[in-house]
């Protein structure tokens, strides 16, 4: 089904009226979180809490001849200073990575890249840890790094992994996926192919809040109670026991309210190790809160990939297949936070939203002298490059053509009648109707009327460029047979309680890091149960008062944990039934639900509301034969495919000849992301991501000099886009809804961050035709498209 | 959050309470004003420094804009707001407000300052290319109420470096006031609130007759310090403005300036920048002044 309208939705404009279910309300959490009263990791204030500071390396790559701590030691306030050897006697020098690597906690024999932790100081206030780290002599032999990744293979390339035994290059791992003959074949006969070097640069989610913890171990009680930074409280709690050798049932991990995550909070970064190791050390509860600084240069960036894109059609427009090549950067440490199965993520999803007939990726992914990372900001696990790439491979075969790159695009689309469509790399795409939304799209961008405006400026020598994007998402894992870290299977448990009077309580192991779940999971609920989403309280973020599940990343939190929170408010209302019949003294059969109460079918002024329901479970009287009182149940949800939403993407942009400026005129984004719980949240997640695109597209990147020197390391050298860049975002929808999921959602947090860096792209080497421009790298800031304007455009790295 | 090195920090009650200070604390001292571009080179621990002098308490003595006539006088601790938000410098010199609406943000905006931004003497400092253009002098004030005035060339002494004393103090800009004047301010940034990639500014006094009785360009982030062109002036003066005049101007900004390839730029672009900034800011200078502003 598609559709442009909202369905089975009742919309609100306030909070006056509440919606019993899905409609625009405002944020639950938003009065806490606007009046100052949210309370983030660095507000936990603990009695005697000390504090910690890290020290990091200023090299890319250096061996550590040695470490003198004893001024530090002896600085004021200073209670403690651990350097790497210190950990290596408790056998903690290093921990495992999600992705099967290890990563120094401490560096004991050499530093990998510029801002690797080195030693930590604990002290009375943050100032005197900070200052004593100036006391710490760390003797250093300066190796060469490998920075540029195109080298990193090279014979005589330094070796970056001589910790790991019979290393002896920079290799990290091998990928791919596709069939390469077969791929080959249809290159081989295709009437046109074009070849492109796309790269994706490496960009930092620079979340507004910076990772950190307060550790507090109760050596009485043996028990270790950690407040983080963290996406995913209960995998961080199962790593924390099986890196620190702590009985789980002893870790308990709260992750407090989150200033924005983007999967820059979903590793176990070393500061939470460090926290823990210090407050075991100190017997006092220790923070650790890193400083912008830190965030930039040493915790998880994104992308990093280096692509040939290669594209086969024939004459008239059909494409018939993809090929391509990446090189992955994935620096000093595999920390990729991917399924294990899944080494690239899901870049397999390259085919995009296109009806192939072969398709092929080889991918080498290697080491080099930087911060580990690899899958963040917003990167639905990496399709975010599958997708850049696949939308700039297609725009360059658009011009190639000579046709209209949304004729082109209409033409090969996956049809409505293919789903459940199978690509060519095994992806099972469950349900997909794009031409509408393409149409739609279209329609709002006036499309037609903006290629004509264009025409007319081209003729004045003004320079307007119109980029379209298409994407397919695959979000949601599991299912837990394909997809899991580090052996902990991607499905979610919940749990959901209707107290006496009827309020509720729902318990989550997904965590917000500003998606609204608050608000979302309790529509959710109201809407199967008919209790109202302001009764209902949504408990998330605390190991010991939530269900185990694999948190919140890669668009998973609806799809997976939204299926178990609908599927478990059917539980209730399923037992709600059978004390309702019990109440109405009539069979089961003869019960219908309507949203909040059961009636007697065919007499609905016989009814009983959940709330009676509710007391009368609680109560003392009797209750049907084999039901146990209370009402209350619990789940774990498997999901049996990931759901895969699509939207259609359009950007107009301006750039002045003069000065190659871009200016984002206008952007028009159709999402379809299913079934819409809140319209307005996910308005908000759109409008959110397409100002990332902007971001991406336009101005940031993390660069390194030769030596391996960040150059991102502060907002002022790694731009994050204003409201001032953003042009009024034009967002319109179709529903299709997902048919294995209970209530047909589909995840929204990452298709706009996506979808919306093609566009913008394709918009400016659009505008840049008149040059012969057929590409051009981002970050596109002036400069670049200068360069690209005179024939001189370079790629970024 | 980022902490800096221990210091130890006095409010100044006076100007000569400042100088005071600065007199016995030396180069371990520092004046703070707005305190943003001193206190983020702090945070991040490039500059240390042992004492902080806070100027703030001075505002209500050298936070002005005065019009004698021939000159306008601007108070060290006028704030960037203060300088947008006046309409009266607007009608005189547009430049300030051209200049004022790409510089920073507002919270940057409510707090820093025209002394500060001149005495941080950074190669993109916006107000530092305005008062270039403008052939505003600066008036600096040592111990015993010595004053002195230096003009812009001299103020500058190279990046991040003033003719400003340890014990001496910015208290003044004076920029002179001549008639039938116009002028402009542009700049490109990569993101609102970034530092330029190249910012220009132009100032034009047309003569009776219609051509340039004379003109001054200043140019930002293309060489060691904002930079005056003479070249530029003798030039233009004396000719009726024409577009070939500003691309002939522009031209000579190009091969004059001095900028490096960085983050922001490569030096190619920002070379075609100063071309194409000065052009343009010429081009409305001349424009205002036609037209009376
Ligand atoms: C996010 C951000 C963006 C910015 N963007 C821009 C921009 O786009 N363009 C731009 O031009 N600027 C920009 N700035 C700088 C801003 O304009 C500062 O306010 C200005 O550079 C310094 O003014 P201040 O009063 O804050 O000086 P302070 O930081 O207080 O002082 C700077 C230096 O000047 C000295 N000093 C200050 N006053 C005096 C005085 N009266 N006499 C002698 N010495 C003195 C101080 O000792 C110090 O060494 C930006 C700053 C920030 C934080």
């Amino acid at each position: 089904m598609t559709a442009v309208q909202e369905p089975k939705l009742t919309t609100f404009d306030d909070n006056d009226q509440k919606p019993v279910g899905y409609g625009r309300m405002l944020r639950k959490e938003d009065p806490r979180l606007l009046r100052g009263r949210g309370r983030f990791t660095d507000d936990v204030q603990l009695p005697g809490m000390l504090h910690l500071a890290i020290l990091r390396s200023p090299f890319a790559h250096a061996r550590i001849v040695g470490i003198d701590t004893s001024a530090a030691e002896a600085a004021p306030g200073v209670r403690a200073v651990v350097t790497g050897a210190a950990l290596a006697e408790q056998g903690l020098a290093w921990m495992p990575t999600l992705s099967n690597d290890v990563q120094a906690v401490l560096a004991t024999d050499k530093v990998r890249f510029q801002g690797q932790e080195v030693a930590f100081v604990v002290a009375d206030d943050r100032y005197q840890a900070r200052d004593a780290l100036e006391l710490i002599d760390v003797e250093y032999d300066v190796l060469e790094p490998v920075v540029d990744v195109r080298k990193a293979l090279e014979p005589d390339a330094p070796l970056i992994r001589d910790d790991l035994e019979g290393k002896t290059n920079n290799h990290c791992f091998d990928w791919e996926t596709g069939d390469k003959d077969e791929t080959d074949a249809v290159f081989a006969r295709a009437d046109v192919v074009v070849s492109t070097d796309v790269v994706y640069p490496r960009v930092h989610p620079a979340p507004m809040e910076t990772c950190g913890a307060v550790a507090d171990f109760d050596a009485v009680e043996g028990k270790l109670r950690l407040w983080s930074t963290t996406q995913a409280p209960h995998a961080h709690r199962t790593l924390y026991a099986i890196v620190a050798g702590l009985p789980e049932h002893k870790i308990q991990v709260i992750a407090p309210d989150i200033g924005g995550g983007f999967g820059n909070k979903v590793p176990i970064y070393p500061g939470y190790v460090c926290a823990i190791v210090a407050s075991i050390v100190t017997g006092k509860p220790v923070k650790w809160m890193e400083d912008r600084s830190e965030n930039l240069i040493s915790t998880g960036f994104a992308r990093d990939y280096i692509m040939r894109g290669e594209i086969a059609a024939t004459r008239d427009g059909k494409i018939l297949g993809i090929r391509t090549n990446v090189l992955a950067d994935h620096g000093a440490f595999n920390g990729t936070a991917a399924p294990v199965k899944y080494p690239a993520g899901f870049f397999g999803v390259f085919t995009g939203s296109y009806d192939l007939e072969a398709a092929y990726c080889k991918m080498t992914a290697v080491y080099t002298n930087k911060a580990p990372g690899g899958v963040a900001y917003a990167c639905s696990f990496r399709i975010t490059e599958a997708v850049y790439l696949v939308e700039r491979i297609v725009d360059t075969l658009a011009y190639e053509l000579g046709m209209d790159p949304a004729e082109l695009r209409l033409k090969n689309f996956i049809k409505p009648e293919q789903f459940p469509y199978t690509t060519k790399t095994g992806w099972v795409y469950d349900s997909g109707n794009y031409e509408p939304t393409m149409r739609l799209a279209m329609d709002m961008a006036g499309y037609a009327d903006l290629r004509k405006e264009q025409e007319v400026k081209r003729a004045n020598g003004e320079l307007m460029g119109i980029g379209i994007a298409f994407f397919t998402e695959a979000v949601g894992a599991g299912p837990r047979k394909n997809m899991d870290i580090l052996g902990l299977g991607m499905a979610d448990g919940c749990e959901l309680r209707v107290h006496p009077t009827g309020k509720a309580v729902v318990r989550l192991s997904v965590k917000t890091q500003g998606q609204g779940h608050e608000t979302t999971f309790a529509q959710i609920v109201a809407e199967e149960i008919g209790i109202p989403p302001a009764d209902i309280e949504v408990v998330h973020g605390d190991t010991d008062n939530t269900p185990f599940g694999l948190g919140t990343y890669g668009s998973r939190s609806t799809p997976v944990s939204g299926a178990a929170a609908a599927l478990v408010a059917r539980k209730v209302r399923d037992k709600a039934q059978i004390i309702a019949s019990a109440m109405l003294e009539v069979t089961v059969a003869d019960l219908e639900w309507e949203k909040g109460r059961f009636q007697v079918k065919g007499d609905p002024g016989k009814s009983v509301t959940i709330q009676d329901i509710a007391m009368r479970a609680h109560g003392a009287g009797d209750l049907p034969e084999g039901i146990e009182g209370g009402l209350e149940a619990q789940i774990c949800y498997n999901p049996s495919n990931l759901t895969y939403p699509h939207g259609a993407y359009i950007c107009v942009v301006d750039i002045d000849p003069g000065t190659a400026q871009v200016k984002v005129r206008r952007f028009i984004a159709v999402d379809d992301c299913g079934t819409r719980i809140n319209p307005m949240i996910i308005e908000g997640q759109v409008h959110g991501g397409l100002t990332d695109g902007v971001g991406m597209a336009l101005m940031e990147m993390i660069a390194f000099d030769e030596d391996g020197n960040c150059l991102g390391a502060s907002l002022m050298d790694y731009l994050i886009p204003t409201s001032l860049e953003v042009p009024d975002w034009e967002t319109g929808y179709t529903v299709t809804p997902s048919p294995h999921h209970p209530i047909g959602a589909k995840g929204v947090g990452e298709s706009a961050t996506v979808g919306s860096p093609p566009a913008i792209v394709n918009a400016v080497v659009d505008a840049l035709k008149p040059f012969g421009v057929r590409h051009a790298d981002m970050p596109l800031t002036p400069s670049r498209v200068w360069d690209a304007m005179r024939g001189q455009a370079t790629p970024p790295i | 959050m980022q902490v800096p090195a221990p210091f130890e920090y006095e409010r100044a009650t006076t100007v000569d309470h400042a100088i005071g200070l600065l007199e016995r604390l030396g180069s371990s001292a520092r004046l703070v004003a707005g305190g943003h571009s001193l206190l983020p080179m702090m945070k991040l621990r490039l500059a240390n420094f042992e004492y902080l002098i806070d100027i703030n308490p001075l505002h209500e003595e050298l936070g002005y804009i005065r019009f004698t006539g021939d000159e306008v006088r601007v108070g060290a601790l006028t704030r960037h707001r203060e300088l947008l938000e006046s309409d009266e410098l607007a009608a005189v010199f547009p430049i300030f407000r051209d200049a004022e609406r790409v510089i920073a943000d507002p919270v940057v905006r409510n707090r820093g300052t025209l002394g500060g931004s001149l005495c941080q003497a950074d190669p993109s400092e916006d107000l530092s290319a305005v008062c270039t253009t403008l052939g505003a002098s600066c008036v600096i004030r040592g111990p015993g109420g010595a004053e002195r005035v230096v003009g812009m060339e001299e103020f500058h002494v190279g990046p991040y470096e003033t003719a400003v004393g340890d014990d001496e103090m910015l208290i003044e800009v004076r920029v002179p006031v001549r008639p039938a004047g116009g002028s402009a301010y542009e700049k490109v940034e990569r993101r609102a609130g970034d530092w330029a990639v190249v910012s220009a500014g132009a100032a034009v006094w047309l003569a009776g007759d219609g051509t340039v009785a004379d003109a001054r360009v200043g140019l930002a982030a293309v060489g060691p310090n904002t930079t005056g062109i003479p070249e530029i002036s003798a030039a233009l003066r004396g000719n009726a403005p024409a577009e070939e005049l500003y691309d002939q101007a522009g031209a000579i900004a190009a091969r004059s300036c001095d900028p490096v390839t960085d983050q922001r730029g490569s030096a190619d672009y920002k070379r075609h920048l100063a071309h194409e900034l000065t052009r343009r800011t010429l081009r409305k200078a001349v424009e205002r002044a036609r037209s009376g502003h």
